[in-house]
């Protein structure tokens, strides 16, 4: 009898030992750069499994939802954000700077005149809920074929103008994505301008990512070669403070 | 009436997936709570159901972490779905499924059907011919037929990165948030598989029941003390 008992104390203790290592794993430096790994073949494996331009689906009017959950920063407070709103952002700018040919500015109205894509999608929070909504703007690879990026560009930096909890918040995506026929930098959401909650007046979509890779408050884009230099170099205001998966297709 | 090794392998690597999926899963529904039906669902208002929070010490960290619970689940998700696959070829394969899992016909019967029940409810754990009577090759089945699968399925459906490839799976379950809906139900039900399937090892002789699934010895299973299986036929009661 004994001898069973201890045969389950060692069993169970082994398991609650076992998922103790899983937290320890996790808190650690060695487990943090493992599970970066683990990622990359997870965007791999996803990227070999469907087409490069594979489109995400694309919903009806009916379907889209009443409201649409604004999630982050839905009030930004700095840095004379809320001037731009009283203003109607007249005087926004969105640049386009680092490994391009020829850097851009662009005002609203300008944003406008390009040529414009509108599709209704499913957002998907890494949280767990998703909102359908109608999003209108120019496709990212718009403003990458005008300021012609140079060779040795890898990623699309998204600078952003909310302050988040722990600092300016900030997104990047590679090139894959970028060109990506419903990547967009949105201006408008079920046909009327974007609310201040939903990232106005220009928020980035990324339809086969995760909602913290479509930056709000979009100030501009930056290409670059490598993350390292960006923020704390994880590619992300979440990746670098919240430990989220820079690669969020799953 | 050995395990296979295949089997033997395949239940102690999936024991710890599943473990692992289990627990990084409650603290990912801590993220938010709240199930739809359909395609989208973001407020409490839309939710048919209000999930309680899990407390700590049922969850992967043992601390409230989005981010890490993400990382050992979405790990984790591989060597689940990578061996069932694996297990599912090797049962059809080498007969397992043909001979142990399959049901006949005649086990169908309302009279067999009882008498089983009426044996499991008399901790009478003995059987003649076969590996498993018709309660375990029902519960068998639905875990490798239905659970086991929904998890990877429903798994894949919810995320976004896999949509634009496998749409038409959304689809089938209703749309995403019908799926992730799903999903929970189904890591429930295989909790619940669980819990009952701990509990017959251990009533029906742990120590034979873990050499065989280790080591893969014959065993048979045995009775507690308190069973009370029927008289054999003849003997008059």
């Amino acid at each position: 009898m004994s001898f069973t008992m201890k045969r389950r104390s060692v069993l169970l203790g082994s398991g609650a030992l076992m998922l103790g290592a899983c937290t320890k794993i996790s808190d650690s430096e060695a487990g943090t750069r493992f599970f970066e790994t683990v990622d990359d073949w997870q965007m791999g494996l996803q990227r070999a499994l469907r087409a490069r331009n594979a489109l995400a689906p694309e919903y009806a009017p009916e379907d889209i939802s009443p409201t649409f959950r604004g999630n982050g920063s839905t009030d930004p407070q700095n840095d004379g954000y809320p001037e731009h709103v009283t203003n109607g952002f007249a005087d926004w700018r969105f640049t386009v700077t680092g490994l391009v040919e020829r850097p851009l500015s662009f005002t609203l109205d300008q944003i406008m005149t390009l040529p414009q894509r509108t599709q209704i999608t499913r957002h998907d929070c890494v949280e767990g809920w998703s909102a359908i909504g109608q999003w209108t703007g120019p496709q990212l690879s718009t403003f990458l074929e005008l300021a012609r990026v140079r060779e040795g560009a890898n990623y699309v930096v998204f600078r952003c103008a909310d302050d988040y909890t722990r600092g300016r918040y900030y997104e990047s995506i590679d090139m894959d994505d970028a060109y990506h026929p419903q990547t967009i930098i949105a201006h408008r959401l079920n046909g009327e301008p974007l609310p201040v909650k939903n990232g106005a007046p220009l928020r980035a979509r990324v339809e086969r990512q995760l909602g913290y890779k479509h930056a709000k408050y979009l100030t501009g884009i930056e290409l670059v070669a490598s993350l390292d230099a960006i923020g704390l170099g994880k590619g992300g205001y979440w990746e670098d403070y919240g430990g989220y998966q820079w690669y969020a297709g799953m | 009436m050995r395990h296979f090794v295949s089997t033997r392998i395949w239940h102690w690597i999936n024991l710890i997936a599943i473990v692992v999926l289990f627990m990084s899963g409650l603290n990912i529904s801590n993220a938010h709570p709240y199930l739809y039906w359909g395609d989208w669902g973001f407020s409490p208002t839309q939710a048919w159901l209000a999930v309680p929070r899990f407390p700590g010490w049922m969850t992967i960290p043992d601390y409230y972490s989005l981010a890490k619970a993400r990382d050992w689940h979405l790990l984790m998700a591989f060597p689940f779905a990578f061996g069932l696959l694996g297990m599912w070829i090797a049962m059809l394969w080498n007969g397992h499924f043909r001979r142990d899992i399959k049901t006949a016909r005649r086990e169908w019967r309302w009279s067999a059907i009882r008498a089983d029940i009426a044996k499991h409810l008399r901790f009478d754990f003995t059987h003649g011919e076969g590996k498993y009577n018709f309660l375990q090759k029902i519960a068998y089945g639905a875990v490798f037929g239905v659970l086991l699968p929904g998890m990877v399925l429903t798994g894949l459906a919810i995320s976004p990165g896999m949509e634009p490839s496998l749409w038409w799976l959304v689809d089938i379950f209703g749309g995403r948030q019908s799926a992730r809906s799903l999903h929970f139900l189904c890591a429930w039900g295989l909790f619940g598989f669980f819990v009952v399937h701990v509990l017959l090892v251990l009533l029906s002789g742990p120590v034979g029941q873990l050499r065989a699934m280790i080591l893969g010895g014959d065993h048979q299973p045995t009775n507690p003390p308190f069973a009370r299986p029927a008289k054999p036929e003849g003997e008059s009661a």
